[in-house]
């Protein structure tokens, strides 16, 4: 028995090493490119095109950094950004905390029908030009709306929000309240919603992550530069490698300008993932309980 | 709900009675739900209605209405052409191995915090690998761009420094769906982990101290007693990413085409934007995205069907 009891421990303490040490692989796996990001954005550009530039930085520069806030386009792309997210995420997350609030009461005439109505939208959709044509007719091409109402409600978080309702406002609640006399909307808005930061928080946090890093609805219905979200500009300049001259002209020589360009990039993807890190961590316990929440079905 | 004493006519008139009286007392929550109906009626099904252009010769001047009706010339020009082809089966191979290659993976990362005891390495783990599914698509491709380059590319350094020879990886068709399946291992594992890692959270501690009294190594215990607590979630999780199998991520095959990959990174909803957009063929655009939704329809509704059949009912979509 107690040889049997060493034994199991060894067992135990091989099983955590491995254990360990596979986690510490995949810790380096995920964490190496942001590493390497973040140090890139910090070195010399040229040592980071041979290859030299491994663990540490090397040649350190913060010119990357002088030179973006140079950058006009980028900081507008960044305010206005800014501003699509802080629109859409209010408009979206209010329109699907209600919706999915009245979805989920038992006593609604059409609860089903209107549950339908909806989810028939997660299926069949209109597509690409049909959308288009009708934010045409709208006359909202080219205009910040075109960017903040198309994609508002997701049937999706209607969903997760019905089953949060459904799940966590006792039915005694709302029946306490009827005696009272107390109307459906006053009971929304003084007692529902006020019990529910958890969903809310979970909603605004998909809601806005979305929207900040989305590049598409942009790329279709906004022609003039200075509506671009910042996601497009990122696209202008990483992926088609066309950087604002202005920025970089006073560079002479051909291969300065790229070894700028080449450095603006690192200090560009940095930028931009800002603010999703700074919130990140105040929201993560609502994020995990969001996803727990959409895995239930409703 | 009906009632055995009174006749049935009247219970009937009873009934609606009491449902006009719900109607009418609950006619704030209609009022509650109107602006987002509206939402759905204008940019949802709106569009529904203008899918009718996949059926006509779209001429702008013309508008939807003043267009002739063509029937399935849209669907037939699009069929007979070799894209088609090429990007039917894209779409499917890329969507079945992301669908089989990473879908193991979150659930084995959760097996293994879930028996790591050390709580700020766990916690550190876990922080880490959900980070990259902040990471936007624009952002992703570039940092994708970057560490595969050929001339720049720390992964290019290091074949070299083991002494083989650069590899274009971007720019080789063959390679292109591992590319866009395993970045997604690295960005989504660690988001997708949360919910097994929680399933593993509600195991309750009595089972572990059991097994150890019986001398159950850890081994043993996250075999016999972590797995199968998983397998339901796990089943669940499978079919219900099963039945999005087709609507794969358009976003960023478009953002990692080049003229090179061309021909294995051309899938349906590319071509949507490319018949669409940059060819303003707007008929032809709107047949292939229709085509699309009905292949996701079909498969969606199988998936679910077969599903349920299995499990009797249970681990059905709806």
């Amino acid at each position: 028995m107690a040889t049997n009891k060493i034994h199991h421990a060894k067992a135990d303490t091989i099983f955590n090493a491995l254990n360990y040490f596979l986690m510490g692989i995949i810790l380096l796996i995920v964490l190496y490119p942001l590493w390497f990001i973040l140090i890139a954005s910090i070195s010399d550009p040229n040592l980071v095109n041979l290859g030299k530039v491994t663990w540490w930085p090397k040649g350190f520069t913060t010119m990357g950094y002088e030179k973006v806030f140079e950058y006009k386009d980028v900081w507008m792309g960044f305010r206005n950004s800014f501003f699509y997210t802080v629109a859409f995420t209010l408009i979206a997350t209010a329109l699907t905390v209600s919706s999915g609030y009245v979805i989920s009461r038992k006593d609604l005439i059409g609860r089903k029908a209107l549950t339908t109505f909806f989810m028939i939208c997660m299926f069949f959709n209109g597509g690409m030009i049909p959308t288009y044509m009708v934010v045409s007719n709208l006359k909202m091409i080219d205009t910040v709306w075109a960017v903040i109402i198309p994609n508002c409600v997701w049937v999706y978080n209607m969903l997760i929000a019905r089953t949060f309702f459904v799940t966590s406002i006792p039915d005694e609640l709302l029946e306490a309240s009827q005696i009272d006399g107390c109307t459906n909307l006053r009971f929304f808005f003084t007692i529902v919603v006020p019990l529910s930061p958890a969903i809310i928080a979970v909603l605004v946090l998909f809601y806005a992550v979305a929207q900040w890093n989305s590049f598409f609805d942009a790329l279709l219905y906004i022609k003039s530069k200075d509506l671009y979200p910042l996601q497009i500009h990122l696209r202008n300049i990483l992926l088609m490698n066309s950087v604002d001259s202005a920025v970089i002209g006073d560079a002479a020589a051909m291969d300065e300008r790229q070894r700028l360009a080449d450095m603006l990039k690192f200090v560009l993807i940095i930028i931009s993932c800002v603010p999703m890190f700074v919130v990140y961590p105040f929201v993560q316990k609502y994020f995990v309980k969001g996803v727990m929440i959409g895995a239930v079905k409703g | 709900m009906k009632s055995m004493t009174v006749p049935a006519s009247l219970d009937k008139a009873k009934a609606r009675h009491q449902k006009m009286k719900l109607v009418r007392r609950n006619w704030d929550l209609y009022l509650l739900i109107f602006p987002t109906v509206l939402f759905f009626l204008l940019f949802k099904y709106w569009p529904m209605y203008g899918i009718q252009i996949a059926f006509r010769d779209f001429v702008p001047v013309d508008g939807i209405w003043g267009s002739p009706w063509v029937g399935f010339d849209n669907f037939t020009r699009f069929f007979s052409q070799p894209t088609f082809r090429i990007s039917l089966i894209n779409t499917i191979t890329i969507s079945f191995l992301s669908q089989f290659i990473n879908f193991p993976f979150p659930v084995i990362l959760a097996l293994m915090l879930n028996q790591a005891e050390c709580k700020w390495y766990k916690k550190t783990v876990q922080t880490v690998t959900y980070a990259p599914y902040f990471i936007s698509t624009v952002v992703m491709v570039s940092m994708i761009n970057f560490f595969l380059s050929p001339t720049s590319g720390p992964i290019n350094a290091l074949i070299k420094l083991l002494g083989g020879t650069p590899i274009n990886f971007m720019g080789d068709p063959g390679l292109f769906k591992w590319i866009y399946v395993f970045s997604d291992t690295w960005q989504m594992s660690g988001y997708n982990a949360i919910i097994y890692i929680a399933a593993l959270a509600g195991i309750s501690p009595e089972y572990y101290e059991a097994a150890m009294v019986d001398g159950a190594t850890k081994f043993k215990r996250m075999l016999y007693i972590d797995i199968p607590f998983l397998l339901p979630t796990v089943c669940v999780l499978f079919i219900l990413s099963a039945g999005r199998i087709m609507s794969l991520g358009f976003e960023k095959a478009f953002l990692m085409q080049n003229s090179l990959n061309m021909s294995a990174s051309e899938i349906i909803a590319t071509l949507v934007y490319k018949y669409g957009m940059l060819q303003a063929d707007f008929g032809l655009s709107t047949a292939v995205s229709l085509f699309n939704t009905l292949v996701n329809l079909v498969f969606i509704f199988s998936v679910n069907f077969f599903t349920s059949k299995l499990s009797g009912g249970e681990n059905s979509l709806w």
